[in-house]
C-alpha cells in the first residue's frame, strides 16, 4: 500500500493533557506527525488541532478512528477540501544582495516582519507546498534561520 | 452537601453501589484511607502488593460484570499497579483505579514519591484524570465510572493529589450523565445489518468468530439463539470461552495458536466470517495474508477503531453486540435456513473426529490435561476458573468444559503471569458460594505468592492447582521447537516446599503425584474451606498442541511433536 499525505482537523476539549494524549497516541502507535499546530477555538471550551500526517490507507483510517476514540475528542474532520496555510519566518543577513526579494515576497504573501542591525526577518504565509518552494528560492540569500509554523487547516 | 475530597470518594463509591475495594495505603492516599476507616458501605481488602490489588479488582469485574475498584498510593504504589492496569486495558475490563498523588503545590518538583502517574497510565487506560480542583472531583468520579463501564469497557485512572483529598467542596453527584465528546454507539445501522444478513443467506460456509466483546456486552444468550436459528458453527477466542457453552454441538471451541483443528480449519475454509466482538489478535490469526483467505468478513464491534484495524472488513457494523445480534435474529429467522449448512457442519464434525483435542495419558506420570478434565468432571459449572499464563492456561482453555459466560477468567491480551491468584480472590469475593479454582504454573504462582496471606486473612478460600512441570513451560516448549532445546533460563526445578509454604500462610497444601492423590486432595481442599495449594507433579516435557507457530498459517497446525 502506498503512503499518502493527509490533513486532519481535530476539535478537542481544551483540558489539561489533551495534547499529550494526541502526541502520545501518534508516538505509541508509530504514526507519523509531519506537522501539528494547536490553538483554542474562540468563545468555547474547545481547541482545534491541525495535523498533517502520512501513511497507507489502513494507517490513515486507524489514525482517524483512534483520534475519535480519545475521550476528549469532539470531532475529527478529514475532508479533502481544506484551506491549508502555513507560515514561515526567515532571518537573512543584511550583507546579502536583496535583488528580487521584494518580488518574491509579493508572490508569496510575504512581508518584512522585523529587522536588526545586521539582519532582516521576512515572513511568508501560503499553501504548504508553496512555502516549500519559497524556502528553496530564498536559499540564495543564505538565510541564518528558518522557522515554519506547520499547517493550519480549515475545512470548506 | 459539603464534603472533603476523601469523603467525596467514599460517597461516590456508595452511589455507584461499590461493595468491595482492593487496595494498599501510603502517604499520599492516607486521607482517603482515613475515611475508609470511618465508613461501612464497602469492604476494603488489603492485598500484599498493589499489582495484586488491581488483578483482584479485575477478577472481580470479569466474573461479575461490575466495575472493579482499587486504591493505591503515589510513586511506587502507583508504578506497582501499572501491570495490573495494563492487563485490564488489554482485555477491556471495567475498572476505576484511584491513586494518591503529592499535593498540587509539589507536583513537578520531584517530591518524595512523586511520579507522573497520568503520564505513565495514559497508554494503558481508557481515560485518566489528574484532579486539580476540588470543584471537579464529583464530576470526575461520575465520569470515571461511566467511562469505565460504557462503550468498550476499560480501566479509568484518577490521580488524586493529597491536598485535594483534604479540601472541602460542594458535593453534587449527577444521577445520569451525558458527555459532550463521548457518546458510544449502541444501536447498529439497520441497513448494514440487512446487508450482513443477505450475505449470510448467500454464503455456503459461514462461521461465527466470537471474541471477548460477547462477554462484555452480555451477548451470550443472543448469540446462542442466533446460532441455533441459523445452524451456523461457532468458534471462540481465548477471551470468549464460555459464550457458547461446550456442550453446544455448534461450538467448535477455541481457535488460534493452540486452537482445535476443526476451529482453525473452519476459518481457513469459510466463505463468510461473522465476527462478533473479536479483535483479530495475532495469536488468533497467524499469518494475516492467509487468515480466512476465502472469506468475506462481517465485523460487529462497539469500538469503531477495532474494525478494519487488522483486516479489511466487507460488512462493518458499529454497535453493542447484544443489541446488534438481537436485531439480526428476526431477519435471520426469515431468510436463513439452517439445513443449508448441514454439510458444512458435517465437515467440521468430521475434522473434529479426525483430529480431536487429545493427549496421551500415562500410568507413571500425571498429565496436565487429565488434571484439568478431572476438575471439569468434578466441578463443572460449580466452579469459576482463573488461570495464570503459560502452558497450563492453554490446557485449561482447551480441556475445561465451560458452560457459562464469565466462568473463565484469564489474562489474554497482556498475558500477565501473576494474574491468577489475586484474580481468583476477586472471583471468590464476587461469588462467595461458588468454588474459585486457579490453574497456575510453578513459575506464575511465585509472581504473586504473597497474596496467600490476603486470601487467608479475608477468608477467600481459593484453590490453586499448580501444574508443576518445574519449567517456565511455555517458553521451554518454544525452546524445544524453535531453539534446538537450548533451555536458556527456563528450568526452575529449584522450588519451595509448596505444602509447607501454604501451611505457613495458614492455608492447606497438598503434594500430588497420582490420580488418586489428586482426587483426594481436591475433595479435601474443597471441604476444608481453606486457601489451598495443590502442587501437582506433571510430565515435565508435555507440550501444548495443536500449535500454529507465530506467523504461521492456521491450516498448517503442528498436530504432534516428534523428537
Ligand atoms: C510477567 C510475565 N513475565 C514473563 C512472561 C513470559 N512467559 C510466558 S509463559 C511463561 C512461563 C510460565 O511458566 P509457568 O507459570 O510455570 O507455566 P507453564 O507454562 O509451565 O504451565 C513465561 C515466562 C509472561 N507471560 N509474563
Ligand atoms: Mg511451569
Amino acid at each position: 500500500m502506498k503512503t499518502e499525505r493527509k490533513v486532519l482537523s481535530v476539535v478537542v476539549l481544551n483540558e489539561d493533557g489533551v495534547l499529550s494524549r494526541i502526541s502520545g497516541l501518534f508516538a505509541g502507535r508509530g504514526y507519523n506527525i509531519d506537522t501539528l499546530t494547536v490553538a483554542p477555538v474562540p468563545n468555547t471550551n474547545l481547541s482545534r488541532l491541525s495535523i498533517v500526517t502520512s501513511g497507507n490507507t489502513r494507517v490513515l483510517e486507524q489514525i482517524v478512528k483512534q483520534l475519535h476514540k480519545l475521550i476528549p475528542t469532539y470531532k475529527v474532520i478529514e475532508s479533502n477540501q481544506f484551506v491549508e496555510k502555513e507560515m514561515a519566518l526567515i532571518k537573512i543577513p543584511l550583507n546579502e544582495d536583496f535583488n528580487g526579494l521584494d518580488a518574491m515576497l509579493k508572490a508569496y504573501n510575504g512581508t518584512v516582519a522585523n529587522s536588526g542591525d545586521d539582519f532582516i526577518v521576512i515572513m511568508v504565509a501560503d499553501d504548504a507546498n508553496r512555502i516549500e518552494n519559497f524556502l528553496k528560492a530564498v536559499k540564495k540569500y543564505n538565510p541564518i534561520d528558518i522557522v515554519r509554523s506547520g499547517s493550519v487547516a480549515m475545512d470548506i | 452537601m459539603e464534603l472533603n475530597g476523601s469523603q467525596m470518594v467514599i460517597e461516590a463509591l456508595r452511589r455507584e453501589n461499590v461493595s468491595v475495594v482492593f487496595g494498599y495505603p501510603g502517604g499520599a492516599i492516607m486521607n482517603v484511607y482515613d475515611e475508609v476507616y470511618k465508613q461501612n458501605h464497602f469492604e476494603h481488602i488489603l492485598t500484599r502488593h498493589e499489582q495484586a490489588a488491581i488483578h483482584a479488582a479485575d477478577g472481580y469485574a470479569r466474573c461479575s460484570g461490575k466495575v472493579g475498584v482499587a486504591f493505591v498510593t503515589s510513586g511506587p504504589g502507583f508504578t506497582n499497579a501499572v501491570t495490573g492496569i495494563a492487563t485490564a486495558y488489554m482485555d477491556s475490563i471495567p475498572m476505576v483505579v484511584i491513586s494518591g498523588q503529592v499535593p498540587i503545590s509539589m507536583i513537578g518538583t520531584d517530591a518524595f514519591q512523586e511520579i507522573d502517574a497520568v503520564g505513565i497510565s495514559r497508554p494503558c487506560v481508557k481515560h485518566n484524570y489528574l484532579v486539580k480542583d476540588i470543584k471537579d472531583l464529583p464530576r470526575i468520579l461520575k465520569e470515571a465510572f461511566y467511562i469505565a463501564r460504557s462503550g468498550r469497557p476499560g480501566p479509568v485512572h484518577v490521580d488524586l493529589p493529597k491536598d485535594i483529598s483534604a479540601q472541602i467542596g460542594k458535593f453534587e453527584y449527577p444521577e445520569s450523565i451525558t458527555m459532550q465528546t463521548y457518546k458510544p454507539t449502541y444501536k447498529g445501522n439497520v441497513r448494514q445489518i440487512k446487508k450482513a444478513i443477505d450475505a449470510i443467506a448467500e454464503s455456503k460456509r459461514p462461521v461465527l468468530y466470537i471474541g471477548g466483546g460477547a462477554i462484555s456486552s452480555g451477548a451470550s444468550e443472543s448469540i446462542q439463539e442466533f446460532a441455533r436459528i441459523t445452524g451456523i458453527p461457532a468458534v471462540e477466542t481465548l477471551m470468549a470461552r464460555g459464550v457458547m457453552g461446550d456442550d453446544n454441538p455448534l461450538n467448535f471451541k477455541m481457535l488460534g495458536m493452540h486452537g482445535s483443528y476443526a476451529a482453525n480449519m473452519s476459518m481457513s475454509e469459510a466463505d463468510l466470517m461473522i465476527s462478533f466482538g473479536p479483535r483479530f489478535d495475532d495469536r488468533v490469526t497467524g499469518k494475516l495474508s492467509e487468515f480466512a483467505k476465502h472469506a468475506q468478513i462481517i465485523h460487529v464491534d462497539i469500538d469503531p477503531s477495532s474494525i478494519g484495524k487488522i483486516v479489511s472488513v466487507d460488512f462493518p457494523i458499529v454497535g453493542d453486540l447484544k443489541n446488534v445480534v438481537e436485531a439480526m435474529i428476526p431477519l435471520a429467522k426469515e431468510k436463513i435456513n439452517p439445513e443449508k449448512y448441514k454439510s458444512w457442519r458435517d465437515l467440521l464434525n468430521r475434522y473434529n473426529e479426525i483430529h480431536p483435542l487429545k493427549y496421551e495419558d500415562s500410568d507413571t506420570v500425571l498429565k496436565p490435561q487429565w488434571v484439568i478434565q478431572r476438575v471439569g468432571q468434578t466441578l463443572g459449572d460449580k466452579a469459576f476458573i482463573t488461570t495464570d499464563v503459560g502452558q497450563h492456561q492453554m490446557w485449561a482453555a482447551q480441556f475445561y468444559p465451560f458452560s457459562f459466560p464469565r466462568q473463565w477468567v484469564t489474562s489474554g491480551g497482556l498475558g500477565t503471569m501473576g494474574f491468577g491468584l489475586p484474580a481468583a480472590m476477586g472471583v471468590k469475593r464476587a461469588f462467595p458460594d461458588k468454588i474459585s479454582i486457579n490453574f497456575t504454573g510453578d513459575g506464575s504462582i511465585m509472581m504473586n505468592i504473597q497474596e496467600l496471606m490476603t486470601a487467608v486473612e479475608f477468608d477467600m478460600p481459593v484453590i490453586n492447582i499448580i501444574l508443576n512441570n518445574q519449567y517456565l513451560g511455555m517458553v521451554r516448549q518454544w525452546q524445544t521447537f524453535f531453539y534446538d532445546k537450548r533451555y536458556s533460563s527456563t528450568d526452575i526445578n529449584m522450588q519451595p516446599d509448596f505444602v509447607k509454604l501454604a501451611e505457613s500462610f495458614g492455608g492447606v497444601g497438598y503434594r500430588v503425584k497420582t490420580k488418586e492423590e489428586f482426587d483426594k486432595a481436591l475433595k479435601d481442599a474443597i471441604e476444608s474451606k481453606k486457601v489451598a495449594l495443590i502442587d501437582v507433579n506433571i510430565d515435565r516435557l508435555e507440550n501444548v498442541l495443536p500449535m500454529v507457530p507465530a506467523g504461521g498459517t492456521l491450516y498448517n497446525m503442528m498436530l504432534e511433536y516428534k523428537e
